[in-house]
């Protein structure tokens, strides 16, 4: 049976993991390659890179980590952050990346969505969405949910798939650094929207709130910073839990 | 100078990867990413990977004059299809109405809407994305050091359909079972990642590496006449 996937989320700047991790006898808490071996150690099913280096002069920084992970680790890698042009998504494949995250860039040029997924596949591109509750029904908002677009998130997700995105980031601005879970409502509804799989993001504190991603929101996968960052839970820990209540995970 | 091991580049997808993967696996072979008919000729071991759709798939390996290269590796030397690499090798992919190489008999099918469900009536989505639990119909040489039911890495929204039972080597369920490897001779081609599947697809790709395909091989012995 197909399990659903835990992913562990990097923030990436200036070639350095931002926020630090706990793993006992960690020598270098920021060098992304040891995390991710870690990660990786740990079970985690994929691994996501976010890249939040503001200058330009520094973004190349990021296809020297992918490549130096993706020599060390065996499972998929996503990588965002950034992403305005199909040379750009070119780049990150050709440093070892899997799959290409796109946000801003999908809601102010579609087409990029489009001419990606002709040109890679539907399988290596991930759109993100940044939802957030307005009135009765949800709105995309992008800039890290400082900039409000009019869309509504249900449609864009089906406008995304459409265009050729082979998966949905979705991460909800309302809960995101809550830690007071999903919104699951969202989650639900988008899941029930689309054919193709939903990563729910957003407000993770708990492992019962993994588990509630899934079972309640329809999430294909959940990912997930701080509360692994942090020591709080490990990877295998979060998985031992959700197969406890009846999820089906890889062990 | 020809190489150990050449993975087939025909412009679809991300063959860094797979090539990361066998060099991890094989550090002192020589592997080369390549669209050079000469040089896949000359390899001694051919991986066919591969990503996206069928019908550009088809048209990129003849526009880089492919097809008789790999048809002739095929038959002759030790090769391994992945995703895309395995679909081709049959007759006909529903994906864009799609003649493909017809290596082996068989044809390449969507997961149909109306099946996809679990038992509990939730929806499933496809494509087929993540980790399964993958199950070995026959021995074989690749699949030495991986344990039964296993899991691999997934990214596919169409499934092959052998029309020759005795070629699968391996089905995994979504929810029906399908097949997700296949054995005939020489060649052994996955639905899978091999390259992205952690310990278990570094140890297919090491079996791989190191596989002579001949007369001890049990999966011939098992696959009859595909191996004559």
């Amino acid at each position: 049976m197909l399990a659903k996937r835990i992913i562990p989320c990097l923030d990436v700047t200036n070639g350095r993991v931002v926020k630090g991790v706990n793993f006992v006898e960690l020598k270098d808490a920021g060098d992304p390659v040891e995390i991710a071996r870690r990660y990786n150690e740990a079970g985690a099913d994929e691994l996501t890179f976010l890249d939040i280096t503001a200058s330009s002069d520094n973004r190349d920084l990021i296809l020297h980590i992918v490549e130096a992970v993706a020599s060390e680790v065996f499972i998929p890698l996503t990588v965002g952050g950034g992403v305005r042009a199909v040379g750009d998504v070119q780049r990150l494949l050709n440093a070892g990346a899997d799959k290409v995250s796109i946000n801003t860039s999908a809601v102010t040029n579609p087409q990029l969505v489009k001419d990606a997924a002709d040109r890679y596949g539907s399988q290596c591109i991930v759109v993100a969405i940044d939802a957030k509750r307005v009135g009765d029904h949800w709105e995309v908002f992008t800039h890290g949910g400082r900039k409000a677009t009019g869309l509504d998130a249900i449609e864009w997700a089906k406008k995304m798939e459409s265009l050729g995105a082979g998966e949905l980031l979705l991460t909800s601005m309302d809960r995101d650094g809550t830690k007071s879970g999903f919104d699951l409502a969202l989650t639900r509804a988008i899941s029930d929207a689309v054919d193709i799989p939903i990563i729910a993001s957003g407000g993770v504190g708990t492992l019962q709130h993994l588990v509630d991603g899934v079972k309640e929101g329809r999430a294909d996968a959940v990912l997930a910073a701080s509360i692994f960052h942090f020591g709080e839970y490990g990877v295998d820990e979060a998985k031992r839990y959700m197969k406890q209540h009846g999820i089906e995970v890889r062990l | 100078m020809s190489v150990d091991i050449a993975v087939i580049d025909y412009g679809m997808g991300n063959l860094r990867s797979v090539s990361k993967a066998i060099e991890h696996v094989a550090p002192s072979a020589s592997v080369a990413v390549t669209s050079d008919p000469a040089v896949i000729a000359a390899a001694a071991r051919v991986v066919f990977p591969g990503q996206g759709a069928a019908p550009d798939c088809m048209r990129e390996i003849d526009a880089r004059g492919l097809r008789q290269v790999i048809v002739d590796a095929a038959r002759s030397k030790p090769f391994l299809g992945i995703c895309m690499g395995m679909q081709v090798l049959f007759d006909h992919s529903e994906e864009g109405d799609t003649a493909c190489l017809g290596i082996l008999p068989g044809t390449v099918q969507r997961f149909p809407h109306e099946a996809m469900h679990d038992a509990a009536g939730n929806k499933l989505k496809v494509p087929h994305m993540g980790w399964n639990n993958v199950h070995q119909a026959m021995p074989h040489p690749l699949w030495v050091g991986i344990e039964e039911g296993e899991r691999f890495y997934f990214v596919h929204s169409y499934f092959v359909q052998p029309t020759t039972p005795e070629v699968i080597a391996g089905f995994s369920h979504y929810p029906f079972p399908f097949t997700c490897a296949v054995a005939s001779g020489n060649i052994f081609a996955v639905q899978f990642h091999p390259e992205k599947s952690q310990n278990a697809g570094l140890t297919l790709l090491g079996n791989f590496v190191t596989w002579n395909p001949g007369e001890h091989d049990s999966a011939c012995d098992m696959s009859g006449a595909a191996c004559a």
